[in-house]
């Protein structure tokens, strides 16, 4: 089968790549852009652990092919930090023990990254909404929506 | 996982669209890929060749319609096939208008899955554990299909053949969807999300026309429950002339696991078709009371 050439941004970083076009995004990013953020875990799009943004639009890149991708902005967990350090997020999630065996961490934080943008003051039901198309599978669930909303009234101090 | 291999096309307009499918036999369209991709990863579906419409411009719009403007048949609201199931949830439009979709649309998948997936592929594919179709059905609304031999509209009461069949056919591009309006109308859909799959175990859409007494006009739909999604005509001609009282609705709801033939309702390992259709009745009852506002705190 033929491939295709893309071009994609990954964290502000313009990358030109060729694809079968069955290669799926998650796929591509890990396997040949060394983006190895976002994990593969059940690649029905339900689990959500392969969760990156897309045009500012978190979406589940296991259900998307990477040639579809072409031409798009790509933000992965890589990208949230900045100059080395963690973001705000990351830092709650370390401080409140939000993961257990970090598998399903990635795609918490793109989402709840996201979440937090359009919604920064969220209920804690808010929030397990939120995170409905991301399973944790060590179910530490608490501590996820407790970094969440802890990162959440952090931002509301500086409102 | 990989799929099997297949071509890539992609469309730069709903002509360049026709002529790729018309081009490439058992070609498939793909926009959000949450239909189909899933489908072939498993092997169910193994379409030789893709034609991709993601990025087609103009397809995503969400607009009232006016009757008087002429041929789009009376007031509505028209959604374009490539808008998002977030794009539906938030808009104030179909909130207002259709609010059974926004309500299916709020409570289809999960974010991620509402942010990639569009209303066009989700009616053309035919899942018929998916929200939508319920609402499309209790809104009496319509596909727009384009095919090389023009334009077509296909009823929601027509759309539905069995699973994963619609009168979509492979030759056709759904570009949107039309929903007829009236200010007297209310509407709503309820979910009961089977904990496993996220998809409904049982999915009710009303559309109720009322003087705020009686019922005028009553149109119900089942996803979910039923190997296809359908109308429910014995719940509709219960309500219809009925007053809008907590025994009305009740009566209207018993109709909902009844009239329907055994062999209409989906029976697995989560749920016998026995306990769908005693489900279908619960949730009916629950979702017209929530449109109509009649308290069932009792309950």
């Amino acid at each position: 089968m033929s491939e295709h050439d893309i071009s994609v941004t990954v964290n502000g970083e313009q990358h030109e790549l060729s694809v079968e076009p069955r290669t799926l995004l998650v796929t591509a990013l890990r396997d040949e852009l060394g983006y190895t953020g976002a994990n593969v875990g059940c690649e029905t799009g339900r689990c959500g652990a392969c969760t990156v943004r897309v045009n500012g639009e978190a979406i589940k890149s296991c259900t998307r092919l990477a040639v579809q991708a072409d031409g798009s902005e790509i933000e992965t967990v890589e990208g949230l930090g900045e100059n080395g350090d963690l973001s705000a997020l990351q830092e709650r999630f370390q401080e409140h023990h939000g993961l257990q065996c970090g598998y399903c961490t990635p795609g918490m934080l793109v989402t709840a990254e996201t979440f937090l943008r359009e919604n920064d003051d969220p209920s804690r039901e808010e929030i397990r909404e939120a995170i409905e198309g991301n399973l944790c599978r060590c179910t530490g669930y608490q501590n996820i929506v407790d970094a969440i909303e802890a990162t959440a009234d952090q931002l509301g101090e500086h409102r | 996982m990989y799929t099997n291999d297949f071509d890539y096309y992609r469309a730069d307009s709903v002509d360049d669209a026709l002529a790729l499918l018309g081009d490439h036999d058992g070609a498939e369209l793909v926009a959000g890929a949450h239909g189909l991709l899933p489908r072939m990863k498993t092997g169910e579906e193994s379409p030789p060749a893709l034609v991709d419409i993601s990025q087609l411009s103009g397809l995503a719009a969400i607009e009232e319609t006016d009757g008087s403007s002429g041929d789009s048949g009376g007031d509505g609201v028209s959604i374009g096939a490539l808008a998002t199931h977030t794009d539906i949830a938030n808009s104030e439009i179909v909130r207002q208008r259709a609010t059974a979709l926004a309500d299916a649309a709020a409570e289809l998948g999960d974010p991620q899955v509402r942010n990639g997936g569009t209303i066009g592929g989700n009616l053309a594919h035919g899942d018929a554990r998916s929200d939508p179709p319920a609402a499309l059905l209790a809104l009496d609304g319509s596909l727009v299909a384009r095919s090389a031999g023009g334009e077509r509209t296909i009823d929601a009461t027509d759309l539905f053949e069995g699973p994963f069949e619609t009168a979509v056919s492979s030759d056709e591009i759904v570009t949107g969807i039309r929903i007829p309006t009236a200010d007297d109308a209310v509407s709503g859909y309820y979910k009961r999300r089977n904990p496993l799959s996220g998809y409904a175990m049982v999915g009710v859409g009303v559309w109720l026309r009322t003087d705020g007494e009686t019922v005028q006009e009553a149109r119900v739909a089942v996803t979910g429950a039923t190997t296809t999604p359908t109308r429910l005509p014995g719940v509709e001609d219960e309500l219809e002339g009925a007053a809008v009282t907590e025994e009305a609705i009740t009566a209207a709801a018993a109709q909902a696991g009844t009239t329907l033939p055994d062999e209409a309702f989906v029976s697995d390992v989560q749920a016998s078709a026995e306990y769908r259709a005693h489900l279908l009745t619960v949730d009916t009852e629950r979702v017209l009371g929530e449109v109509l506002d009649v308290d069932y705190s009792s309950h």
